[in-house]
């Protein structure tokens, strides 16, 4: 018993060292504009000041909510294209299904800088630069054939048994899928919209091409600008930073093994 | 994308549900072709949405990019929309570029000391934390955190921690000794540093799917190898780093196809300088297209349609990887 006590010491350590820089991140987030020179750095916040927190409240709070409402349509956007699709993919066996599965696939390989630039040629054209939903399409990108490769691996796993017990009840197929296999599919459910919710918030390229000019930015594009503009004001980068971290860290607290769930599933994150 | 074994088990499932959805007995009677076809509608009712979406916001922005690539577009084309032709010239004045070897260079570079130090460290942890000691899920899921924050969030950090008058690292350095080194702002360092930083968030990601490759592999292998005498190392060299090789084999294609596409952390910590020490092709394609006044959107797709190029071969060795694991 007492090697194993040992290994958790090592664990301790190891997690320490890993965690630092988020550490640090809170470190200087507390820190005083007179000490944010200081050699060597303050390891702990003595005089610490808030003064970057109020900083967020005062300039980066409608930053924060255009980040949620993003989040959130994206959320939605997904579960809609990806959670019916794959239900088909799964047990109705489409004509050319498989082709699907693989475009998807390769869907994901391609990199957001390219999509970027082709959003872009459209949305001039469209008047869809600097708008909310222009933002939430683009971003769904990223989430919507991870969304329909989750959904599939899942779905497969309902007995079949399940479906055609509705079917005998009469149920439509599209009855079945509302009222059968979306309730049984909640964890792969909570899993997308973990995953479209968070690629969302954290979105910079998307955001920095094709929401320049606007007024309704971002979180990341809150950041970006202090960092362009203020390059002092360390403390309200950060300040913003750990703000701009919470919803990551509610996620992992209250919904850990869903997390675990999508990166084993072959997460994706670029 | 399934890269567990349980993925494998449940496309198995797949074949075996599939028998069962038959239509029922009992169903009014109609005609079973015409049965089949109302089926096959159905089925497409559900996959249309999807199939729309892609061909608006996949197919039609990546032939813009191809389109862009073969004409040349300026500012003016984007309000009159007329662009003239120029077949591969744009391609040819990219990879004639003073850029272009460099970032050949740096993103070689970048993948694949990315890759090396993910991965070794992703496995190394796993290993340990396999042991299943108190505590180790709740340290295993505190290791998740740099994954899932923000990636500008963790550029931003390590931008202000390798900063080179102030910065945390740069002041443990000098507690042994070691001079100030200019992470960010000398060529010969910039490429290091933003490495650094995307080994670290890559860790937990290569973390996580080691460990759930470990826990695939039967306790009874192990069982089996201790008995016949052999040690901690020589079991895992033997036994279970051959047994891991498949899911090793996703990991380091996925992880592949991922660093390709890496933006945030690079445009961040140094924008791809100084004077293009840390560019790598999707910087360069950004640089080209947005990251000026000027913005060259032809040659900016040019560059992105050599990247897609690159991501496309090892996304079909992913695809065949799949299908012979799929198989087996």
């Amino acid at each position: 018993m007492k090697r194993r006590w040992w290994l958790t010491a090592v664990g301790i350590v190891l997690t320490a060292v890993m965690l630092f820089p988020i550490y640090w991140m809170i470190n200087v987030s507390l820190t005083s504009a007179s000490d944010m020179r200081k050699d060597p750095p303050n390891i702990i916040p003595i005089n610490g000041t808030l003064h970057g927190y109020v900083q967020v409240l005062q300039h980066q709070l409608p930053f924060l909510g255009t980040s949620l409402l993003i989040g959130l349509g994206t959320v939605v956007v997904t579960l809609a294209l990806a959670a019916p699709a794959a239900f088909s993919l799964a047990k109705l066996q489409p004509r050319g299904g498989k082709v699907l599965s693989f475009l998807l696939l390769i869907a994901q390989m391609i990199p957001a800088i390219i999509m970027a630039m082709g959003f872009y040629t459209i949305y001039v054209r469209l008047g869809l630069l600097d708008t909310v939903w222009g933002l939430i399409i683009a971003d769904s990108t990223i989430a919507v054939p991870f969304g329909v490769l989750i959904f599939t691996a899942f779905m497969t796993g309902i007995p079949g048994e399940l479906l055609q017990a509705a079917r005998i009840d009469g149920a439509s197929t599209w009855r079945t899928f509302r009222s059968v296999v979306l309730p049984v599919s909640r964890n792969s459910v909570v899993t997308v919209s973990l995953f479209a919710f968070l690629w969302a918030w954290s979105d910079f390229l998307f955001a920095n091409t094709l929401d320049g000019g606007g007024k309704l930015k971002p979180i990341t594009l809150g950041i970006y600008a202090y960092i362009g503009n203020n390059n002092q004001q360390w403390n309200a980068i950060m300040a913003t930073a750990v703000v701009a971290s919470v919803p990551a860290a509610i996620l992992l607290i209250l919904a850990q093994k869903y997390v675990a769930a999508g990166v084993t599933a072959g997460a994706v994150k670029d | 994308m399934m890269t567990t074994s349980s993925a494998t088990r449940s496309a198995r499932h797949h074949r075996a549900g599939a028998a069962s959805t038959a239509p029922a007995p009992g169903m009014p009677a109609r005609s079973p072709r015409a049965a089949r076809r109302r089926a096959h509608l159905t089925a497409w009712a559900f996959i249309a949405p999807v199939v729309i979406y892609l061909v608006l916001f996949y197919a039609y922005p990546l032939y813009k990019n191809i389109d862009l690539s073969i004409r040349h577009y300026t500012v003016r084309s984007f309000i009159d929309g007329t662009a003239p032709y120029v077949g591969f010239q744009n391609f040819v004045s990219v990879m004639s570029s003073s850029t272009f070897w460099p970032s050949i260079i740096n993103t070689t570079i970048f993948v694949f000391v990315s890759i090396a130090f993910q991965f070794a460290i992703g496995l190394a942890l796993a290993v340990f934390f396999y042991k299943h000691f108190p505590l180790s899920g709740v340290l295993r899921a505190l290791f998740l955190v740099p994954w899932l924050l923000p990636l500008l969030v963790s550029a931003s950090t390590w931008s202000w921690m390798l900063n080179s008058d102030s910065g945390i690292v740069n002041s443990f350095l000098e507690a042994f000794g070691i001079g100030q080194i200019n992470w960010l702002t000398s060529p010969s360092w910039s490429l290091t540093a933003v490495l650094i930083a995307n080994i670290w968030i890559g860790i937990p990601f290569n973390l996580v799917i080691m460990y759930s490759g470990l826990q695939g592999i039967s306790a009874d292998v192990h069982e089996a190898a201790a008995i016949d005498g052999a040690n901690g190392w020589q079991r895992f060299w033997r036994v279970t780093f051959p047994l891991l090789r498949p899911v090793t084999a996703i990991t380091l294609l996925l992880g592949f196809v991922y660093t390709l596409k890496v933006f945030d952390i690079i445009w961040i910590m140094t924008r791809g300088g100084p004077a293009d020490s840390s560019t790598t092709l999707a910087i360069w394609a950004y640089q080209l297209g947005f990251g000026s006044l000027l913005p060259d959107f032809s040659s900016a797709a040019a560059v992105g349609n050599l990247l897609i190029l690159i991501a496309v071969i090892f996304g079909l060795m992913y695809a065949r990887m799949q299908r012979r694991l799929d198989l087996s």
